[in-house]
């Protein structure tokens, strides 16, 4: 008797494990086991370090995680949680893999060309403008506007605040250097968004950089700035925000926009990325289109 | 037992717009489910071959913008310069991450997000290109219980990328590039 309850037990312990077995190798299954490491993961990087990614769009963000976890050549997206609350140097990478920092000087030349016929003869008509430029990254849309704005002899009548959460891209958007193989793609955008002079002009090259003129940062403070976790900048006449809204979900994108609003003077400027729109958030009654291909808005009036 | 499908995704590089000229307007005017589309493309290619295939196809085609939902009735190409996924709840989100096999959009990017979000109610189907981009998302499909087709290497333009896809064991239904919308329709049960 002894001997079949302890068969019978064998056989109870092996039905148990064949089912944690095929468990584990339903693909389903393994998608909410992903989905729970990945919120863990997101809460600790809130709670150990106070960068709030909870609200970014879910699906990029798995992605650059799950490119994370095949450089840092762990086996499970978990196992970064330790080394993200222990490990300062992971930490770093870490922060960098999962921040999207692409950018090029003049993208879609077609906006700053807009910019330049459409909004300039307005900000000209104030004897001084504010400009908030929101998740700037390396800093290369900057030096773009640095540049539009000098041209059109707004730049010494201008303040621009150039934000962003990560101090590491502040640091290169504050030394302007950047690769002298950009310039061929920066040289035809520029030409093509209105450019009137030698863009070779505004820079100095050396060995495979190029370092901006030290002038175009007269006007530019650079600030660090999270848009999920800090307040207002008051009395903006233009907000830029490109291609920064893509990467949260709906409900932090309503909260960055309303940050927005409120930071815009009336009839001031919110510039948005060419595939963003403000027509599926709670903030589009506030404001009138301008240039509908250019993502380029005015707000109609103050925020009650 | 084929389960309710939901949603089309396609992938399609080289040749691609015959291809699309050829099967989008195939899909009648009541085609009930979203077709998702990836061509790869340089960023500024994009108003003309979405003004010519609304010229040619029943349903409307458009470019999604960011966090567009996702309904029937419209075929979405993704916007050139950006990586196009879906979000559990049925909305595109886009992004600028880096190019994944050397493009952006990306078909394994849609593909295996469109995976994710839909599992078994998908349909993805690599076409024509010279490319090895799909090869995964296709195998992400299928592993998720998608149904999954691949363009004849045979009669392809160029074969390279349904050849890689059906290496992988991943697809289901290999197929002429004209019989694939009759296709879809009889497995909506039409």
């Amino acid at each position: 008797m002894a001997m079949e309850s302890s068969n019978n037990m064998n056989i109870l312990i092996q039905d148990i494990e064949d089912g944690l077995d095929t468990e584990e190798l339903s693909e389903e299954k393994a998608i909410d086991h992903e989905d729970i490491e990945i919120r863990l993961i997101l809460e600790t990087v809130k709670l150990v370090h106070g960068y709030d990614f909870t609200n970014y769009a879910y699906a990029s963000m798995k992605r650059r995680l799950e490119k994370n976890l095949d450089e840092s050549g762990l086996e499970k997206l978990s196992e970064m949680i330790p080394l993200i609350i222990h490990d300062k140097d992971f930490f770093r990478r870490f922060l960098h893999n999962i921040s999207v920092n692409f950018t090029e000087m003049f993208r879609d030349p077609h906006f700053f060309l807009s910019i330049r016929q459409m909004i300039i003869p307005y900000l000209k008509t104030y004897p001084f403008v504010k400009i908030w430029a929101a998740g700037i990254s390396t800093g290369e849309e900057i030096y773009s506007l640095a540049i539009l704005f000098r041209e059109e002899g707004i730049y010494d009548n201008c303040i621009i605040y150039a934000t962003d959460f990560n101090d590491n891209v502040l640091e290169i958007a504050r030394d302007g250097i950047y690769p002298a193989a950009d310039m061929k793609l920066n040289t035809a955008n520029y030409q093509r968004s209105g450019g009137k002079e030698s863009f070779a002009g505004y820079y100095h090259a050396g060995y495979d950089s190029v370092i901006f003129d030290s002038s175009l940062k007269k006007n530019i403070v650079f600030a660090n700035h999270n848009l999920v976790t800090d307040g207002v900048f008051g009395e903006m006449n233009m907000v830029i925000c490109r291609n920064v809204l893509i990467y949260f979900n709906k409900k932090l994108q309503d909260h960055v926009l309303e940050l927005f609003s409120q930071s815009l003077r009336r009839n001031g400027f919110l510039c948005l990325g060419a595939k963003e729109s403000l027509e599926f958030s709670t903030s589009a009654p506030l404001y009138s289109v301008v240039d509908k291909a250019a993502r380029i808005f005015k707000k109609k009036r103050d925020v009650l | 037992m084929i389960s309710e499908l939901k949603a089309i995704a396609i992938g399609v590089s080289a040749g691609g717009f015959n291809a699309l000229h050829r099967i989008l307007p195939m899909f009648r005017s009541d085609f009930i489910l979203p077709i998702m589309v990836v061509q790869h493309r340089k960023a500024d290619q994009e108003s003309y071959l979405i003004t010519s295939l609304n010229d040619k196809c029943q349903l409307s085609v458009k470019e999604p913008l960011d966090k567009t939902k996702i309904e029937p009735g419209n075929i979405y190409i993704a916007p050139g310069g950006y990586h196009l996924l879906v979000e559990k709840d049925y909305y595109f989100s886009l992004s600028v991450d880096p190019p994944v096999c050397y493009c952006r959009p990306s078909i394994d990017v849609l593909f295996e997000s469109a995976a994710e979000a839909f599992g078994s109610t998908l349909v993805g189907i690599i076409l024509t290109g010279a490319n090895f981009d799909g090869t995964k998302g296709i195998k992400r499909i299928k592993s998720l219980g998608g149904i999954t087709i691949a363009e004849n290497p045979e009669t392809a333009e160029i074969n390279y990328m349904p050849r890689s896809a059906i290496k992988t064991n991943a697809v289901d239904h290999i197929l002429n590039l004209d019989d694939i919308p009759g296709f879809i329709e009889k497995l909506l049960g039409k």
